[in-house]
């Protein structure tokens, strides 16, 4: 099924007569649901960009490439920086705006600006009995009714399809610059990354991979402030060693892309875990869990885990975070199992949202 | 504004829940001789009053739990307090309720600076919490203008904003994590020192939910370290229209400053006599606030100062020491005292695309002639956030309706351009009713859908948010 426009939509999920499974771009398969497809596709386009106003109204099915090319023109940006997951899953296709949404996907900026969903000023969708409806607006600041937006955003389509989605942008940047540590250990290497992102520097994304030994620092901003904060910066982090910076900025570019995309696990055999952890827990969770690799992103508080299979939820017990399996065969929930309390709650909102659950049954247990 | 026929039911029979209540609380802890129960007859709006059956002040979650178990049986309606400077009703009570008040959760329960957050206990004021860390160089970001008063918790039912929520974001974008009693006394663990949620984002509905989900008694929040520095400058121009375009000139220029605050000419006036701040007499002021070393403030300040300076400013003004920042500050942080010196007020706080400005602005100096109350306007600019301020006297028989018409004409105008009714302060009990307005039918059905699923009784505050109409079948059920 592909909808041509909301009412369309509308009708079809009003007279679905079984599960549906909602399709954006269809590189995210993360999670497991059948049922017959349904595809965004034709829900397209920009419908309001305001570069004054830092705002940007979008359908659902616009690709996240059509956004920033318009954005880029303005010297804009989705500050969110959200991970293409095409190379890590292996899948093709057109990564949409609304499966951004729709899986709340952020990158290594969210550890200072925050993630999609801080940056999602309105929704509109239609819910699992055919109603459409909306919540927030275009605006930077409301909080008229219920904040549905953050309840939507990181829903995986289990309450309703989205149709538009608005969204505050930020200025680009004029430039960038990767300082790198080498040869830390993990637990010296969160030490150094919670160093700076306790400092005023304004670090902008702090990650470590063991396996290269690197530990890496980015800045942003206007040319002198960014010589003055990798100075500043530098002294800081003095005991940790030796600061190395680059900043051309192609390969910082490069360099930030690798680590949102998990580039270095695309090649490799193996399930692929997400871990969100208090990052002073990080490394000892690492040690604990037996991974065949595992990178650091947003300071420690996100690691990712390259294992053999299996359930790593056996291995990491009772911890404080929670834990998503991204790609691979093990036969485990793929979502945390949430408390009794919660999960009622959850499926609570789900028996109102999608009373039929129809839409992509199962897909967050 | 109208509120529901209390329960007689519930009214006649408050002696046997004092009673109960007093059975798991310290003897201090519940009010309910009508002499003191008067103390939390109003929040902020202090237009409406109405004195609580009993008000309780627990001290910990378990208490919190003994309360909501005890009121959830016996069918008793529950609207809980932080400091109440709620400007939107949010913790007026109704006649048949208890008061849950949580003042007395001030502790600070937990710092950590390596992972750069706090828990509290939310009964701690805002600024308190940035108190509690700031020896170390860290804030707590949010900092609505009551945060000396203002409690953690109400600012989380509200999903309170600030004046440099440009840069750091809302409540909402700096909580990390609750601990909330629903209204069966279940005990919710959410989020924590972790980042985003693990299923759906039940934090993001309940930050905002207006006490009406559950009553949160601690909260994890981030801390930042403070910047090097910061610097405002001062810009006055001839219309509101030039002033706008400065605004968006500079946002569009990439730089992004931590406030960027409007007064028009009513407000210029009355704060200059109030605090003679030493403003340039205009129709549109500016001030603009950066952050960083003093190189990067010098920086940013030179791109800023050369885009205002290309728009004819009337007054252009660069502080150069923390008192000449001080002094570009000194009106703006008065302007609401200047206004209450003239006569009363009421704060609306509706907020529009940044590109509406001129129009709204022109459109208000319209109605304001049409109602024949004046109207100052204090607004942070970078986010479209209004605050007009509409002077009325409450002693003159028929004013405070006259305004509040007034102001849901202008809330309605803010809908109308593609705004909302509401940035910071919350619907409450007074903007209720307008939510027709910014909502079809179906938007508001889905909202109290969620309410439906945390608190099937409709016990917790019911009586805000949504249009009595709207509620009507849930709470009378
Ligand atoms: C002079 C002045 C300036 C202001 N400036 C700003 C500003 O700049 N920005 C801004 O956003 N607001 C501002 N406000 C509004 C107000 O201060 C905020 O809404 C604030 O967050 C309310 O906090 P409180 O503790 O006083 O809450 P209260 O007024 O006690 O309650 C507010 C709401 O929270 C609910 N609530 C309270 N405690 C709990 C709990 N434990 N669990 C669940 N729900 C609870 C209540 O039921 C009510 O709905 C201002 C108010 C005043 C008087």
């Amino acid at each position: 099924m592909t909808p041509e426009n909301e009412d369309d939509l509308a009708q079809m999920i009003t007279g679905a007569s079984g599960p549906l499974r909602i399709v954006g771009g269809g590189t995210r398969p993360i999670g497991r649901c059948a049922g017959e497809a349904l595809s965004t596709a034709q829900l397209s386009g920009i419908t309001l960009y305001e570069p004054g106003a830092l705002t940007l109204v979008a359908k659902a099915g616009t690709p996240v490439a059509e956004i920033e090319t318009a954005l880029a023109a303005e010297n804009q940006r989705l500050a969110f920086e959200p991970m293409d997951h095409r190379a890590l899953l292996g899948t093709k296709g057109t990564p949409t705006i609304g499966g951004v949404v729709a899986a709340n996907v952020s990158g290594p900026r969210r550890i200072s600006v925050g993630a999609c969903r801080d940056f999602m000023l309105g929704v509109r969708f239609v819910d699992g009995t055919g109603t459409i409806i909306k919540n927030g607006g275009r605006v930077m600041k409301n909080v008229t009714g219920y904040d549905l937006v953050k309840l939507l955003t990181g829903s995986y389509g289990t309450l309703g399809v989205l149709t538009e989605v608005s969204l505050k942008v930020l200025p680009a940047v004029a430039t960038q610059a990767t300082l790198t540590l080498d040869g830390l250990d993990d637990a010296t290497a969160i030490a150094a990354m919670s160093a700076s992102l306790s400092s005023p520097y304004e670090v902008t994304g702090v990650a470590h991979d063991p396996a290269t030994g690197k530990t890496c620092f980015r800045l942003e901003g206007f040319a002198d402030s960014v010589a003055y904060r990798a100075d500043a910066l530098a002294k800081a982090l003095a005991k940790f060693g030796t600061l190395d910076v680059v900043d051309d900025a192609r390969t910082v570019k490069a360099t930030w892309a690798a680590i949102r995309d998990v580039a270095a696990f695309a090649d490799q055999p193996g399930d692929v875990w997400r871990l969100s952890v208090k990052p002073s827990d990080a490394a000892g969770i690492v040690a604990g869990i037996g991974a065949k690799a595992v990178q650091y992103d947003w300071g420690g508080g996100l690691i990712w885990a390259l294992t053999q299979g299996g359930d790593l939820r056996a291995a990491l017990g009772d911890f404080k975070g929670h834990a998503t399996l991204i790609r691979g065969t093990a036969d485990v929930p793929t979502f945390q199992p949430e408390s009794a309390p919660l999960a009622a709650i959850t499926a609570g909102l789900r028996a109102k949202f999608d009373p039929r659950g129809i839409l992509n049954p199962g897909i967050m247990s | 504004m109208e509120m529901p026929t209390p329960n007689a039911a519930v009214i006649s029979r408050k002696d046997q829940i004092v009673a109960r209540l007093a059975k798991v609380l310290p003897p201090d802890a519940v009010i309910s001789d009508i002499r003191e129960t008067k103390a939390y007859e109003c929040d902020g709006l202090t237009a409406y009053r109405c004195p609580p059956m009993c008000a309780v002040l627990p001290a910990n979650t378990g208490e919190v739990v003994a309360v909501l178990k005890i009121c959830h049986e016996m069918g008793v309606p529950v609207v809980p307090r932080g400091s109440g400077t709620s400007l939107a009703g949010g913790a007026l009570p109704t006649a048949d309720c208890v008061i849950l008040g949580v003042a007395k959760m001030n502790a600070v329960i937990e710092t950590n600076y390596d992972d750069r957050y706090i828990r509290v206990q939310s009964g701690r004021t805002n600024l308190s919490v940035t108190g509690a860390v700031e020896q170390n160089g860290f804030f707590y970001a949010p900092d609505p203008s009551s945060q000396l008063a203002c409690a953690i918790a109400g600012n989380i039912a509200m999903n309170s904003g600030g004046a440099h929520c440009l840069k750091y974001g809302v409540t909402t974008n700096n909580l990390l994590g609750i601990t909330m009693v629903m209204m069966d006394g279940t005990v919710v663990e959410i989020g924590g020192a972790h980042l985003d949620a693990g299923g759906l984002d039940l934090l993001g509905v309940i930050c905002g939910s207006e006490g009406q989900l559950g009553v949160v008694t601690e909260a994890t929040l981030r801390i930042l370290h403070k910047p090097e520095g910061a610097r405002p400058v001062l810009m006055g121009y001839d219309s509101s229209e030039v002033a706008g375009q400065v605004v968006t000139d500079i946002i569009k220029a990439g730089v992004l400053p931590v406030a960027i605050e409007f007064m028009d000419r009513p407000c210029i006036e009355a704060t200059e006599n109030f605090a003679k701040a030493g403003y340039p007499m205009c129709e549109a002021l500016l001030i603009v606030e950066v952050e960083g070393s003093d190189a990067e403030i010098d920086a940013q300040l030179a791109l800023i100062m050369k885009i205002a300076a290309s728009h004819n400013p009337v007054e252009l003004r660069e502080a150069k020491d923390a008192e000449e920042a001080g002094r570009i500050w000194l009106g703006r942080k008065s302007a609401f005292g200047a206004m209450g010196q003239i006569n009363d007020y009421m704060c609306l706080d509706g907020t529009i695309p940044v590109s509406s400005l001129p129009h709204v602005l022109r459109r208000i100096g319209e109605m304001s002639k049409q109602f024949g109350l004046d109207v100052g306007n204090v607004f942070h600019a970078g986010d479209g956030n209004m605050h007009p301020l509409i002077l009325f006297d409450a002693n003159k028989p028929g004013d405070l309706e006259l305004c509040e018409e007034f102001g849901a004409e202008i809330l309605k105008l803010c809908v109308e351009v593609g705004g909302c009714l509401t940035g910071e302060h919350g619907v409450g009990i007074e903007k209720r009713d307008l939510m027709n307005v910014q909502f079809a039918p179906a938007d508001i059905e889905a909202q109290m859908a969620v309410k439906d699923v945390f608190d099937p009784a409709w016990l917790l505050n019911a009586a805000k948010v949504f249009p009595l109409a709207s509620s009507e079948p849930r709470r009378a059920a």
